[in-house]
């Protein structure tokens, strides 16, 4: 294939880890407020706001009996709603929808088995702890770990060390 | 468990009364972080937002470099300042206390400073280095909890520079107790091969102990750089396919302790990773694949499938790339998945069944794929589905009016959205035609039929790529319905031109195939009507059809020699150097009009006005010093002048005004667009035209029969046994077939609209597969011979790669090759059959070959090559011609410094042949006979060599050799025969070794120049490398250097005309331009270039 004189392509070469991967976690309410985000590829802090707002903005226009998968742009989306909090998790063409489905599942369940019972106000408090946790779950873009206990370790040691 | 958690959320207390929370219980509501929160909640306008974010960062900015801040609090004024960036507003000034909390806090203070420095900065933040004595002091603590930190933190982000500094300590912590600390030294390793691979190399046998740790947690952190380094090299590592087979074995058996499970699936994740390992492993590659098909298939089994479709689906996709058969066994939860009411679970399906399709299973697919175009209403689904439609059409259609029905509903539904090849590639392929001429007709005209009524009906609903296609074949064909007047047509088209909506595209289309329709008499109104309202249109290029229109339908002799009907694309005749111009250009150019100048170069000068970039390696390679200063002294407009150099002013400075030489400049750019667009189809043609053997003639009858199976025209009663009906028409053919051919990607599958075979007259009755029964029923002699001639060419091949010096062995990849396109593209036809290759072999004007007799008693000519070649690298003899009498053959062999054509002449008759004499000549070639050219007598049953040796007078992408063998029979009647022999521009490329300084001056002083953009190659290799790499092992240049994303090539055209190549990597193409003294090179070579990384 030739492409003469002006084209411009706009697809950078990307290393090849970086073509499957989870591009960003948000926690976003009904209101379409931001309570959680974290960014596995750099997006300029002046464009996320409107970024988050346009996805948030997709995602609660479809119905309940919908798919969570959404093509968005040049990447893919998968939410889930839990009472008035939305899950949503950008990933690249290549990564697969399902796993990450299930993994912002499991994600909440770990959330559930630390604060048990959690709630959108312990994921505000506790903003810090809330993203330790998503750190022991995801790094670069990748799933690194999925088992509960393991994923709570660290934190659970932090705290018991605190209270000493 | 999701009920539970929904339940909590929806209990969401009121606002800030919430003791019973463990996390808020130990903030106060009234501390400053309860406050912001308060303050976040309560928020109603993006205006109040911005009052509390600013008023809050001020307070934060205070406190924080107060002396008196603990770390304590310093921790909330972190948290608070990830709120307010998290919200859009830069807390910069904080970031160098994240660093500081880091490094003096303890615990959780720490691992806030941590966690602020991560969200903070990006990973080229210069102030990541002062974290880096933060993470050496934590990697040595006694405190597990802080080592972990700072792992933690290492494998989000670490200055790359700064890896040497610990990774010792993080190598020894892969022997550490703790599988959490190994596990987590296995994913900083991991970061670090993300961001300097070399630095890790020599700790490849330590992730082997981490792939085999005891620990499940550090096997699976593991993976992540197997998959990685696997995607780079699959064949390094094979050898651990049975390993993860293994493992995957064990975890789907259940063998990990139970917290791994995810509501009783075992690791589910980890399964995932496994499966896209073993996928890359397995690629292409039939017995690491087998090794794996057990437990593939028993993965697939224990998926619940109720929880787990897509899942499923997508694992079963890749599967389906190693054995199709085993997507039989799934076939009814496939079924299910295509009525599944969830959009998205159904066009995984259909790209599952795309996979599968076959040409016996094709029209149940497509009309799934249709059904779901209908209802899809996103853009980037249609343009995907739609190109898939219509490459499953092209390839499996089971009969005209299928295609064309098939083909007028992408066109319907796909729009203008569609991928311009797609109608691009339907009109060639009407145009062209195939095989057979009645075929040929009946596809057409069943076109013109369907055609008709659309536009009778209501044109104005359908798109405009639809209308321009519909325009091009009523213009093209409409004349081969007989009852169909042209006059009718016409009008048909004439109401297109009124339609609001009609862009002036279309609008040109339609003007375009009336001037083919119109007749004069009483279609005169029409047109005449038509091309007043347009002849003043202020689109010039409606006003030139609209000229056109109205100066054609006034003479029908003038249009009938400028749009012959039914003219076959291949035999026009352009002229592609647009030299009737000429004359039209002198007089411009006498009259003071500026040159042209290509688009390329206007771009140029427009850049180098603008941003003074200067000569292309001006920045990066050494010698570019001198012509930097050069460019410097100069003002804008000189520089375009420098630039200039390349084209046309060159031109006039060399030769000192004379006109019959500007126009030579002028020519050459005018005819480069032309040039290549001329001989692009006809290329293109040649690569499809490898004939198959396998035409199967029940396949017809198989598709109606399968036609009227499909559920929908016979509905039967039980659901349950429709779904059954229709999957046993989705997989039919699956079961029976290798699964090479089910790949559908690349196999010769019988394709029914085959590309007519280059190389045939119009009107031929000559077909490729005729050629092939007739040599594939021939006696076994014949048979026997060209396997015989076959055998040994290769061994021939084989011991040359051994014995050779390393131009030969370079050679050897094109050796073996005959001088036609389609092999000089696919190098790997050697192993295929004889008869496929010899036919495409056959280049003689003459079709006389293939029914001759004499052909039979054709004998390996491989040992009448003249002694002193024998060691040379040869490309395949190949026939040009025969008559009763004479049969001719002819090879090249390549030498260092020149090529050498070699000519057998074999007298096959009985009797002796008289005066024999062979005379070669060649337009483009300077042809000089070696020894004695071969002339006299000839007697029966012998072989007569004659070797010329040819140079480049004019480069020319293919040139091309013609020859006279004339001679008497006994009877003493004069014969001759006449025969034409095509080399590809390639062969008389060879590397020129220069320095690149030498590359340099020379590059400044050459005149001839063109530019393109060529496609990069990918393979997990550095692209650039790649590119050159495959580009200097097929056209043999040499790379001189290469810098960063540039690099420079250089070649010789036989005997030493230099042509010199720049490439550069831009936004994911190599932007390639080439310069040569001699003209046309630089085009020719490019061409090339183009044809070699398309082979690949």
């Amino acid at each position: 294939m030739v492409c003469t004189d002006n084209i411009d392509f706009t697809i950078p070469l990307q290393p090849a880890a970086d073509r499957r991967m989870i591009k960003f976690v948000l926690m976003v309410n009904r209101q379409g407020q931001t309570r959680l985000s974290r960014y596995y590829h750099s997006v300029e802090l002046s464009r996320r706001a409107a970024l988050e707002a346009d996805v948030v903005r997709y995602c609660l226009s479809r119905k309940k009996d919908q798919c969570s998968f959404v093509e968005y742009k040049d990447f893919k989306v998968v939410y889930r709603q839990y009472a008035a909090l939305y899950i949503v998790v950008g990933i690249t063409d290549s990564e697969n929808e399902l796993s990450i489905y299930e993994l912002v599942h499991n994600f909440v369940e770990v959330l559930d088995k630390y604060f048990s019972r959690v709630s959108e106000l312990d994921i505000m408090f506790n903003l810090d702890r809330v993203h330790i946790i998503l750190d022991e779950m995801i790094q670069n873009g990748h799933i690194v770990e999925t088992n509960k206990s393991r994923i709570l370790a660290p934190l659970t040691a932090i705290d018991k060390m605190v209270e000493s | 468990m999701s009920d539970v958690v929904e339940k909590t959320l929806t209990a969401l207390p009121s606002l800030l009364s919430l003791d019973s929370h463990p996390g808020s219980a130990k903030l106060s509501s009234t501390s400053k972080l309860g406050n912001l929160i308060r303050g976040i909640t309560e928020l109603t306008s993006k205006h109040e937002e911005e009052k509390l974010i600013q008023h809050e960062l001020l307070a934060i900015k205070e406190q924080v470099s107060s002396p008196n801040t603990t770390m304590r609090q310093m921790k909330e004024l972190m948290v608070r300042s990830i709120y307010c960036e998290m919200l859009g507003y830069e807390a910069s000034f904080s970031y160098i206390h994240a660093i500081k909390l880091a490094q003096q806090g303890t615990v959780l203070e720490k691992r806030v400073g941590y966690l602020a420095v991560s969200l903070f900065l990006n990973e080229s933040h210069e102030l990541l280095l002062l974290l880096v004595n933060t993470v050496l002091k934590d990697l040595q603590s006694t405190n597990l909890i802080e080592v972990c930190m700072a792992l933690t933190v290492v494998s989000q982000m670490f200055p790359k520079d700064m890896i040497p500094a610990i990774l010792p300590l993080v190598e020894e912590k892969l022997n550490h107790p703790k599988e959490i600390i190994r596990r987590k030294a296995v994913l900083a390793l991991y970061k670090f091969y993300l961001i300097a691979p070399n630095q890790v190399q020599h700790i490849h046998n330590k992730f082997r102990k981490a792939l085999c740790d005891k620990d499940p947690g550090v096997m699976t952190a593991s993976l992540h750089i197997y998959l990685q380094m696997i995607q780079e090299n699959p064949d390094a590592y094979k050898d651990l396919t049975p390993s993860f087979v293994t493992i995957l074995k064990q975890v789907v058996g259940g063998k990990l302790p139970m917290d791994f499970n995810y509501h009783t699936v075992p690791a589910p994740w980890l399964q995932i990773q496994l499966l896209r390992i073993l996928a890359l492993l397995g690629k292409n590659d039939q017995s690491t694949s087998e090794v794996m098909y057990e437990v593939l298939d028993e993965s697939l089994r224990r998926a619940e499938m109720n929880h787990n479709i897509t899942y499923g689906l997508k694992a079963l996709t890749y599967v389906v790339q190693q054995d199709p058969k085993l997507a039989l066994q799934h076939q009814m939860t496939i079924i299910e998945c295509l009525d599944h009411p969830d959009l998205i679970i159904k066009r995984e399906t259909l790209e599952l069944l795309f996979r599968i399709t076959n040409a016996q299973n094709v029209t149940v697919i497509v009309e799934k794929m249709l059904e779901f175009l209908c209802i899809s209403e996103d853009d980037h689904t249609t343009i995907d589905l739609v190109g898939k439609v219509a490459e499953l059409a092209e390839k499996y259609a089971p009969d005209n009016e299928w295609f064309i029905e098939t083909m007028n509903t992408v066109f319907s539904l796909g729009g203008d959205m569609m991928q311009p090849d797609i109608p691009n590639s339907f009109l060639k392929l009407l145009s062209e035609g195939f095989d057979s001429v009645e075929e040929d007709r009946k596809l057409k005209l069943f076109a013109v039929n369907s055609y008709v009524p659309l536009l009778r009906g209501e044109p104005g609903k359908l798109p405009q790529r639809f209308l321009q296609v519909i325009s091009w074949v009523l213009g093209e064909y409409s004349h081969l319905r007989e009852d169909l007047e042209p006059a009718e047509v016409l009008s048909l088209l004439a109401k297109l031109l009124d339609m609001k909506n009609s862009s002036s595209e279309t609008k040109s289309w339609v003007l375009m195939a009336m001037t083919k329709l119109c007749k004069g008499g009483t279609d005169a109104s029409v047109t005449q009507e038509v091309s007043e309202t347009y002849s003043s249109s202020l689109d010039t290029v409606l006003r030139q059809r609209a000229h056109e229109l109205q100066y054609l339908s006034q003479d029908p002799e003038l249009r009938a020699r400028v749009l012959p009907r039914g003219a076959n694309p291949e035999t026009l005749e352009v002229d592609s150097s647009l030299s009737f111009l000429d004359r039209f250009v002198s007089e411009a150019l006498a009259a003071g009009a500026a040159p042209y100048k290509p688009p390329h170069q206007r771009q140029e000068e427009l850049d180098q006005s603008k941003a003074l970039s200067l000569e292309p390696y001006g920045l990066s390679l050494p010698i570019s010093m001198s012509s930097c200063s050069i460019t410097d002294r100069q003002s804008p407009t000189l520089l375009s002048m420098s630039s200039g150099l390349s084209g046309d002013s060159a031109d006039l400075s060399h030769k000192g005004g004379s006109s019959a030489l500007k126009l030579d400049g002028v020519k050459r750019v005018w005819g480069r667009e032309g040039y290549l667009a001329q001989r692009e189809p006809v290329e293109e043609a040649a690569q499809v035209e490898v004939p198959s053997p396998i035409q199967s003639p029940g396949r017809q009858g198989e598709g109606d029969s399968l036609h009227s199976q499909t559920p929908t025209q016979t509905p039967t009663p039980e659901p349950e046994q429709e779904k059954q009906q229709l999957a046993s028409s989705l997989f039919v053919g699956l079961a029976s077939q290798s699964s090479v051919s089910l790949m559908g990607k690349s196999e010769p599958t019988p394709q029914r609209f085959r590309r007519k075979a280059k190389g045939q007259g119009p009107g031929s009755s000559f077909n490729a597969s005729e050629q092939i029964s007739s040599s594939l029923i021939s006696p076994p002699s014949a048979v026997d011979n060209l396997l015989c001639n076959n055998l040994l060419d290769s061994n021939n091949a084989s011991e040359l790669a051994e014995q050779t010096s390393q131009l030969s062995q370079r050679l050897t990849t094109a050796n073996g090759t005959c001088h036609t396109e389609a092999e000089l593209t696919e190098p790997d036809t050697k192993g295929c059959n004889p008869a496929l290759r010899r036919d495409n072999c056959v280049v003689a004007a003459d079709p006389g070959p293939h029914d001759d007799p004499g052909r039979l008693t054709e004998v390996c000519l491989d040992s009448y090559l003249p002694a002193e070649l024998s060691g040379l690298s040869h490309s395949e003899i190949a026939p040009l011609c025969a008559n009763q009498s004479l049969n001719l053959s002819a090879c090249h062999v390549q030498k260092e410094d020149s090529l050498i054509l070699v000519v057998f002449i074999i007298n096959s008759s009985e009797s002796a042949i008289q005066q024999m004499l062979l005379q070669v000549d060649s337009e483009e070639l300077e042809v000089s006979c070696l020894c004695d050219s071969p002339a006299g007598e000839m007697t029966s049953h012998s072989v007569a060599v004659g070797q010329y040796s040819l140079t480049v007078k004019r480069p020319a992408v293919h040139v091309e050799v013609v020859g006279t063998v004339s001679y008497q029979l006994p009877a003493g009647t004069s014969q001759s025969l006449q025969f034409s022999y095509k080399v590809p521009l390639t062969s008389f490329i060879r590397p020129f070794v220069v320095s690149t300084e030498e590359y340099g001056t020379m590059w400044l002083s050459f005149s001839h120049d063109t530019k393109q953009n060529l496609t990069l190659i990918n393979d997990n290799q550095e692209p650039l490398t790649a590119t050159l790499n495959a580009l200097k092992k097929k056209l043999q240049l040499h790379v001189v250097e290469v810098i960063g994303m540039e690099g420079i090539v250089a070649c010789r055209l036989l005997q030493d005309l230099p042509c010199l190549m720049h490439c550069r990597v831009n936004a994911g193409w190599l932007a390639v331009w080439l310069r040569s003294p001699v003209p046309d090179l630089p085009d020719c070579l490019i061409y090339h270039c183009q044809r070699a990384l398309q082979s690949l």
